[in-house]
């Protein structure tokens, strides 16, 4: 736990980063953002204390609010995913359970797992802040839609970083 | 106790949630203004339906009292209604005039009460003692002359119809100024009757008939009617039949001629006598 600290820092600063300079300034068709950077919360390691993936998910949103200027936002859309990450991971847990010293990616537990997992909670990230966004549900279905195909960028990009992040480890 | 503090541990994953999740909340809306805007219309909504709501069950309890207070309120309204109440609104013409002496004065008013079917015809104005309206003014409209004032109270006067049988003014013809007695025969409201004119005027159907002036009670020169026929009397005079220039039947503004030298042309005329 404590030897992953470092490396989890570099991630947030390294996710974070990127999703400033590069994903907030891609708006596919003016309306389909991708966030990449809630990837930081779903490769947590899996026995870390519930309460804690609760800040952790508000200080990684506050962050980016702080930087795109949305207070509230982003916190409040990663706060409601951390909170759903331990039941997720629960419902599509493997018949044998988490193995201790794994963590939720591609490497450990295949890619047919990981799109179960990535694909429910930025599914549930984006739904919470795109409705956040528009702050009402008189135009749902072009909401939804909106929620719809970001979700399918970001799941996108998230999947191919984790290809990086593997040829990392590995090395 | 204990069992509460339990309850609070067992589900502190879901308390903590929701402490956050609601400080994000009060981040988000206290700092952006859509999401501001939005909170604050939909609570104002939700507030002024409610107190919709209840305002409509108050109306019902009070509904009585909300009638007496219209009733009230309607007769007030009715009372300032135009129709109900004299307008006192004057205009008055006096000309600060060195050169010119002005002996003319006109108030303007309206006829409240008209008859044109009697032997004795009188007419009510809107106008009395408190709009400077006296006895022996002159009564004229935009076409020509109406009557004389003969009472006045503070708000209203009455007026001597030029058709009343009792009424005789002095007319003369505009194109040679004989001058004579006009008369109503008490008939037609559309004719009145010149007398005193010599035979030897020259006159012709279609001439003007105005006031002479004679009397200290009409300006000169107010059209009277014109000539529709005449016939030769025994005697040495004309009589003749005069198309009146005002249609008593439809007339409302009308005009007060006050005589300002009147006093004094009375007096010297006495002092004749």
């Amino acid at each position: 736990m404590i030897k992953d600290i470092p490396r989890y820092l570099v991630n947030f600063v390294v996710l974070i980063t990127l999703q400033i300079l590069i994903f907030n300034n891609i708006q596919l068709g003016g309306f389909i953002n991708p966030y990449v950077y809630i990837l930081f919360i779903l490769i947590l390691p899996f026995d870390i204390p519930k309460w804690f993936l609760l800040f952790i998910g508000f200080f990684l949103g506050i962050t980016i609010d702080l930087f795109s200027n949305t207070l509230g936002m982003h916190s409040s859309a990663c706060v409601f995913m951390a909170f759903l990450r331990p039941f997720i991971l629960k419902i599509i847990a493997p018949r044998e359970g988490y193995e201790s010293e794994t963590y939720p990616t591609v490497s450990y537990y295949g890619i047919n797992w990981f799109l179960k997992y990535s694909l429910l909670l930025i599914f549930a990230h984006h739904t919470f802040l795109f409705f956040v966004e528009v702050f009402r549900f008189s135009d749902f279905f072009s909401t939804l839609l909106r929620i719809i195909l970001s979700t399918i960028f970001s799941f996108f990009l998230i999947v191919v970083a984790q290809y990086f992040y593997r040829k990392q480890k590995r090395r | 106790m204990r069992s509460l503090l339990d309850f609070i541990l067992r589900i502190h994953f879901l308390v903590l949630f929701l402490l956050i999740e609601t400080f994000s909340i009060i981040l988000l809306i206290n700092n952006n203004n859509f999401q501001h805007a939005g909170v604050v219309n939909m609570s104002r909504q939700l507030s002024g339906r409610y107190y919709t709501r209840v305002s409509n069950i108050r109306q019902y309890l009070s509904l009585e009292e909300e009638n007496n207070k219209l009733i009230e309120e309607n007769t007030r309204l009715l009372n300032l209604l135009e129709s109900t109440n004299k307008s006192n609104e004057v205009i008055y013409g006096n000309v600060l005039d060195t050169v010119l002496n002005q002996q003319y004065s006109y108030i303007s008013a309206q006829i409240v009460n008209n008859s044109v079917n009697k032997k004795h015809n009188f007419l009510t104005l809107n106008k009395g003692l408190l709009h400077g309206i006296r006895p022996e003014m002159a009564v004229v409209s935009k076409d020509g002359v109406v009557g004389i004032v003969k009472g006045v109270s503070a708000n209203y006067s009455t007026v001597i119809s030029l058709l009343n049988l009792e009424y005789k003014i002095s007319a003369k013809i505009k194109k040679n100024n004989y001058f004579g007695s006009l008369s109503w025969d008490g008939k037609n409201y559309r004719y009145a009757t010149l007398n005193e004119i010599p035979l030897h005027a020259d006159i012709q159907i279609g001439d003007t008939i105005i006031t002479s002036g004679f009397s200290s009670i009409y300006p000169e020169g107010i059209i009277i009617g014109y000539i529709n026929d005449f016939e030769e009397k025994t005697g040495s005079f004309y009589e003749i039949k005069i198309d009146l220039s005002v249609d008593f039947k439809n007339i409302r503004n009308v005009y007060v001629v006050s005589n300002l030298l009147q006093a004094e042309q009375n007096k010297i005329e006495e002092q004749i006598q």
